[in-house]
């Protein structure tokens, strides 16, 4: 009996010493202090050193993508590290290429932050934050399209540019088996700042678009994470040609948004395409901004109209439209938004108008 | 035991009582690391910084605590938990002071932890009934003897990498069969000094 108190009691207290030993350890000598973290030159953050940077940057609610964890295996967390990240560890290596090591590339979850540290990353990345948002309204613009008005926690605001999208988080439900991401444009001026809206079409058998159409309901709690995209507004005098299709109407609606709100005085055209009047939505809207911006057309075009229907606009397809009223490509830059065909042939039309292909931002779905 | 001289520990334990080639321990790492000099030499020296270090530590924590208290039979545990201990104890003070050795020896260090050869060390100086000097010696020198054993292992297999190896033998089995005859080879040692 004696003995196993014995062998018990001291075992404890060797691994107690042991473990105080590292304890204290781990306070002294793995304590780096407080030290700088400057992200993309001109962010600076005063972060506790000793843990891996990618922790580091999670606790500032920067996110940067991570499949494994921070376990080393997934190699998703890449950032450029240009100062005090130390050299490359041989856990990293198998997943750079030769440029990347050139580059300072590493694994935000095996480099350790012990110093002042330099890093980048995608400025899209640095925006990107998650958000537990809730459904304020829903609205049906059309039969198989609906208005989504999703209100951020209070407090919290998302600064995008108009014409980025956000990631919306389908959760299980009957019917899906598997949470998906899936992208939505937002079409509200980013200087509202207290929600987003959303334009969400049907698709039959669309895990998203059947929970956003068929099982959420106002006051809903939902994910949504990002801003996200190259595609925006672009800040120049160039006369706008906008095109767009179906849902593609949400960066638009947020671009002339923000135009209205900034009073921006800028020529603007605006081509909407769809099949019947069934399908065109926000009609009123459109005529009203055509009102409030200084050089604003709306131009609707329809495909299938009836020969006998008495719609006065442009009968034919956006790249029709555009090749009768561009006269030329003269100071214009284009903003598509839409499916790969129509983009393409929109695409064809205005480089033959002439303008430069490096002027046409595109956002394809 | 006592009278052998700490100098003759040292040099028995680097070529006759090699810890690889004469009691075969620490095999999983010296056959899964030998594959390449450098990494070999990484290794190595990290074997033999751990082993100096566990070996003064668990020499003291058996003399002073474990002895006075009668918990020898206590010394397989208690040496395992010190070895965990000072590895991770090691990592943290070289990560801080030693940065360079600390990443030259990068995923090496954790890996020591269950190498063999470091717990064999330290019971072998219990059973063998050495003086703390003598200890010291012996553990800095069974470290080098593993080195040089790992890294010679590593020239051999680089070599092998062009050799025509049935193809079951390729890997371990081929570094098996050479660690025996390595093993053999240093029996040629035996004539310079022997301690047991």
């Amino acid at each position: 009996m004696n003995t196993i108190v014995m062998t018990t009691i001291a075992l404890t207290l060797i691994s107690a010493a042991f473990a105080l030993l590292l304890t204290i350890a781990d306070r002294t000598v793995g304590n780096y202090g407080e030290v700088k973290l400057t992200i993309n030159d001109d962010n600076e953050y005063i972060v506790e050193g000793g843990s891996s940077l990618l922790s580091t940057l999670i606790e500032e609610k920067v996110f940067i993508p991570s499949a494994c964890g921070g376990k080393g295996t997934c190699g998703y967390c890449k950032v450029k590290v240009h100062e005090g990240g130390g050299p490359v560890l041989a856990t990293e290596t198998p997943f750079m290429t030769k440029e990347e090591l050139e580059d300072d590339v590493r694994l935000s979850c095996q480099c350790k932050v012990k110093q002042d540290i330099k890093i980048e990353i995608p400025e899209e990345l640095f925006n990107v934050k998650e958000y537990e948002a809730t459904v304020e309204s829903i609205i049906d613009l059309t039969t198989v399209i609906k208005l989504l008005r999703i209100r951020l926690p209070e407090g919290q605001e998302m600064s995008f540019k108009a014409g980025q999208y956000v990631q919306l988080k389908a959760p299980l439900y009957e019917g899906n088996s598997e949470e998906v991401y899936r992208a939505y444009s937002i079409a509200s001026s980013p200087l509202e700042k207290g929600y987003i809206d959303l334009v969400i079409g049907y698709v039959p058998e669309g895990v998203a678009t059947t929970y956003v159409h068929q099982h959420l309901k106002e006051g809903d709690e939902i994910h949504i994470n990002g801003p996200y995209g190259d595609f925006y507004y672009q800040d120049n005098d160039r006369e706008m040609v906008m095109v767009a299709v179906g849902t593609g109407v949400a960066p638009v609606l947020s671009i002339l948004n923000y135009m209205k709100s900034m009073d921006i005085q800028r020529k603007a055209r605006f081509y909407f395409g769809a099949k019947t009047p069934d399908d065109l939505f926000m009609l009123d809207y459109f005529k009203e901004l055509e009102e409030t911006l200084s050089d604003f057309k709306f131009i609707p075009c329809l495909s299938r109209v009836d020969e006998k229907s008495d719609w006065d606009g442009f009968r034919g397809r956006v790249n029709n439209a555009l090749d009768q009223y561009i006269e030329d490509g003269d100071n214009k830059e284009g903003y598509l938004c839409g499916n790969e065909p129509m983009i393409n042939s929109v695409v064809e039309s205005l480089t033959k108008k002439g303008i430069p292909e490096e002027l046409i931002y595109f956002d394809k779905f | 035991m006592l009278e052998i001289s700490p100098f003759v520990i040292f040099i028995a334990s680097i070529f006759t009582n090699n810890m690889i080639l004469s009691n075969f321990l620490g095999m999983c790492s010296f056959i899964a690391v030998s594959k390449e000099i450098p990494t070999a030499f990484g290794l190595g020296q990290a074997v033999t910084i751990v082993l100096a270090i566990t070996s003064i530590f668990n020499y003291l924590l058996y003399e002073y605590v474990l002895i006075p208290l009668g918990l020898e039979y206590l010394r397989f545990i208690v040496f395992i938990v010190s070895i965990a201990a000072s590895v991770q104890l090691l990592e943290m003070v070289m990560e801080r002071f030693l940065p360079n050795l600390y990443y030259a020896l990068g995923i090496f260090l954790p890996l020591i932890t269950v190498n063999c050869a470091i717990l064999g060390v330290s019971l072998f100086m219990i059973i063998r009934e050495y003086s703390f000097i003598q200890s010291v010696a012996f553990s800095i020198g069974s470290g080098i003897g593993w080195t040089l054993a790992i890294v010679a292992m590593a020239g051999i297999r680089k070599r092998l990498e062009t050799a025509p190896i049935p193809k079951g033998l390729e890997g371990p089995g081929i570094t098996l069969i050479i660690t025996g005859l390595m093993a053999m080879a240093f029996i040629g040692f035996s004539g310079i000094v022997q301690i047991q």
